[in-house]
């Protein structure tokens, strides 16, 4: 399932570096086959996940496998509770006051709604992108990226600092546009910038798996373009979930692709389909589906 | 129902974006409002005079309440009905605005005034002790710095660390209560705080006590709902994006308050503190119960009675030495002091909201 030349286990901190010393475009330029993976991150399964505000039911019965080192889309018509599902990957969905959870969410095997476990370790195993970039206003660009050092780690040395922040920035394709000013305020930088900075100071915490939350309708199209291929880049060391309204995104940057719809607004949303993104827009299963895609509806 | 093509045809012509009002179509000049304000205090003056009771005070209320017609009347005729409103209300809007300014500029001019004469290095640093003619405020000035400080030490962490908790962890009919009472408590009439501090140590220490401390506690209370107030709203300004953020780095809770909710909010929560101080800094009543009237500098606010401005201020004017003016002259010393630490208060708020403010989307 995986490249014959990574094992399962590898998260390393020398294959994972090993991509760093190379710059975003001659990256891109000698590796074509940018889907081989740089280590094998954690696989995500969903199995009859009920998700609930208060007493409104929201999501009803989603199973799914979201694969590692592949990105998964979650598309679907407004309100059919694709990004409430995608915060519950992440055990997010229980902050809002009220919010419940029922069913079982897997990573690599381990339950991470289980007794004893707890939310802050998932949530540094499980990352997230938010729709609007949302860098710390009060910190400097460094800072941002350092945050979850800073805000977790027990004792990081300096030089351990600036490698991850370098690393982060450059597997961010933000570094040559930001290192002569990384002392600057990062809400100085452009949306899609800030975006950018955004993932990394997600992947400098080394997660498993990231999850967007429609990271790119905030941008422009050259924005968004650049977030794309990034994504194409991220999946050789994480495991991505994709929350898009943008059909065009989700054929472009995914591998698989799921589609939620509700029956009527006040229903709880489901999980039509799940499949290669190749498969949803060619030929689904499900008339649904096709419709969507299609553009017949939503 | 829709009318025919034919009569909005005909309708066209009228819809011209010049004005068709009658007798209208000309601008008064620029100086109109200033001219038409002067004219009628002029006008107001010269009609009080020929009465025979001609005050200043009623020449300005006369006076801005002739210019609203007198502004309408003449731009009536030259701008038409519209542009005549609209200076008529302009006209009000900015008496009501001169009229709200009135007090605070006439009490600044008077403290100023009166307050010059008593302010010279004698007032700065001679206490009042066994003086009899001369004398000066410095223990009172030193003793409202160290009480109106040790109210702030108190104030400062129970009220924002309980505006955390109303605004961050409080669900529920405890956090309602709280803020219900937090509400009450913003309206406790001051005279009450200081019998509430002032009981309370008359339970531990006897009756009688008098000492720097009771009066931080009793300006506490009334700085700490000041305090929960200001910084519950700025806290509540914090978008929860920037929280979850960092909920997403895996990042606990407290951590998230400690490392991005207080900082964001750091310049509004100083500037709330700095403007709870310059609230309570003025304090009388319930000095006048706790701190007492004393003569001599005492800088431990746990042992004995100390003074303070107001109350100084309140006491130079209540039992005058025996030269009364100058013991007038020095309570508005102590008054004008009390606003100049007032408004250094402010000025200082508004640099550190400059120089710390966060640009929150």
């Amino acid at each position: 399932m995986f490249g014959a030349s990574t094992k399962p286990e590898t998260k390393s901190e020398e294959s994972r570096t090993k991509m760093s010393p190379a710059g975003p475009v001659t990256e891109t330029s000698s590796q074509p086959q940018a889907t081989a993976p740089a280590r094998r991150a954690k696989r995500l399964e969903a199995k009859d996940v009920n998700l609930y505000y208060g007493d409104f039911h929201a999501v009803e019965n989603v199973s799914l496998t979201i694969e590692p080192n592949k990105v998964t889309a979650l598309i679907g018509s407004s309100g059919c509770g694709k990004t409430t599902f995608l915060r519950s990957l992440n055990r997010m969905h229980e902050l809002t006051p009220g919010a419940s959870v029922k069913g079982d969410i897997q990573l690599d095997g381990e339950d991470i709604y289980a007794n004893g476990v707890d939310p802050v370790a998932v949530r540094s195993l499980i990352g997230m992108v938010f729709q609007q970039p949302n860098p710390f206003p009060t910190m400097s660009i460094y800072d941002n990226v350092a945050a979850g050092l800073n805000f977790n780690a027990r004792k990081v040395s300096k030089s351990q600092k600036d490698e991850v922040v370098e690393r982060s920035l450059r597997g961010a394709h933000l570094w040559d546009e930001v290192k002569d000013r990384l002392d600057r305020p990062g809400s100085g930088l452009s949306g899609g910038q800030q975006q950018r900075l955004c993932i990394a100071r997600a992947t400098a915490v080394s997660p498993e798996v990231l999850l967007m939350d429609e990271p790119c309708s905030a941008l422009d199209p050259v924005a968004t373009l650049a977030i794309e291929d990034l994504i194409g880049e991220l999946k050789k060391e994480y495991t991505i979930a994709i929350v898009t309204h943008n059909m065009q995104q989700a054929a472009r940057a995914s591998d698989n692709t799921a589609f939620f719809n509700l029956d009527e607004s006040g229903k709880p949303g489901h999980l039509v389909e799940i499949g290669p993104t190749e498969e949803i827009f060619t030929k689904p299963k499900q008339k649904e589906t096709e419709d969507y895609v299609s553009g017949r509806f939503g | 129902m829709t009318p025919p093509p034919d009569s909005s045809v005909a309708e066209a012509p009228d819809r011209s974006i010049f004005t068709q009002e009658t007798g209208a179509g000309g601008t008064l000049p620029k100086w109109a409002p200033w001219g038409a304000f002067v004219g009628s205090l002029v006008f107001a003056g010269a009609v009080e005079a020929a009465l025979g009771w001609f005050t200043i005070a009623l020449m300005l209320v006369f006076g801005a309440l002739i210019a609203i017609f007198a502004i309408y009347a003449w731009s009536r005729t030259v701008e038409g009905r519209r542009h005549a409103k609209d200076r008529a209300v302009t006209m009000a809007i900015a008496t009501a605005f001169g009229v709200s300014m009135a007090p605070l500029i006439s009490l600044l001019y008077e403290v100023i005034k009166r307050g010059a004469a008593g302010i010279n290095w004698e007032f700065f640093t001679t206490t009042s002790r066994g003086a009899i003619t001369g004398g000066g405020a410095e223990h009172a000035i030193v003793g409202t710095l160290i009480i109106t400080a040790c109210a702030v030490v108190i104030s400062v962490p129970i009220g924002i660390m309980a505006a955390i908790y109303m605004n961050e962890y409080g669900r529920g009919p405890l956090r309602r209560a709280l803020t219900f009472f937090v509400d009450v408590m913003t309206g406790i009439p001051s005279i009450v705080a200081g019998l509430f501090a002032y009981a309370l140590f008359e339970l531990f220490l006897g009756p009688g006590i008098q000492m720097g401390i009771m009066g931080s506690l009793a300006l506490s209370v009334l700085m700490i709902p000041i305090v929960i107030r200001s910084a519950e709203e700025v806290l509540k300004i914090v978008p929860d994006h920037l929280r979850e953020a960092s909920y997403a780095l895996g990042t606990p809770k407290w951590k998230t308050i400690v490392k991005v909710v207080l900082p964001t909010a750091f310049a509004g929560l100083v500037t709330g503190v700095m403007l709870a101080t310059a609230r309570i800094i003025g304090e009388t009543a319930p000095l006048l119960v706790t701190t007492g009237v004393v003569t001599s500098l005492n800088t431990n606010p746990f042992d004995g009675r100390m003074q303070n401005l107001a109350v100084y201020a309140y006491n130079e004017y209540r039992s005058p030495g025996v030269m009364k003016q100058a013991s007038y002259d020095r309570a508005w010393a102590a008054a004008l002091t009390l606003i100049v630490i007032v408004m250094l208060l402010n000025v200082v708020a508004r640099l550190v909201y400059r120089r710390y403010k966060t640009e929150i989307r």
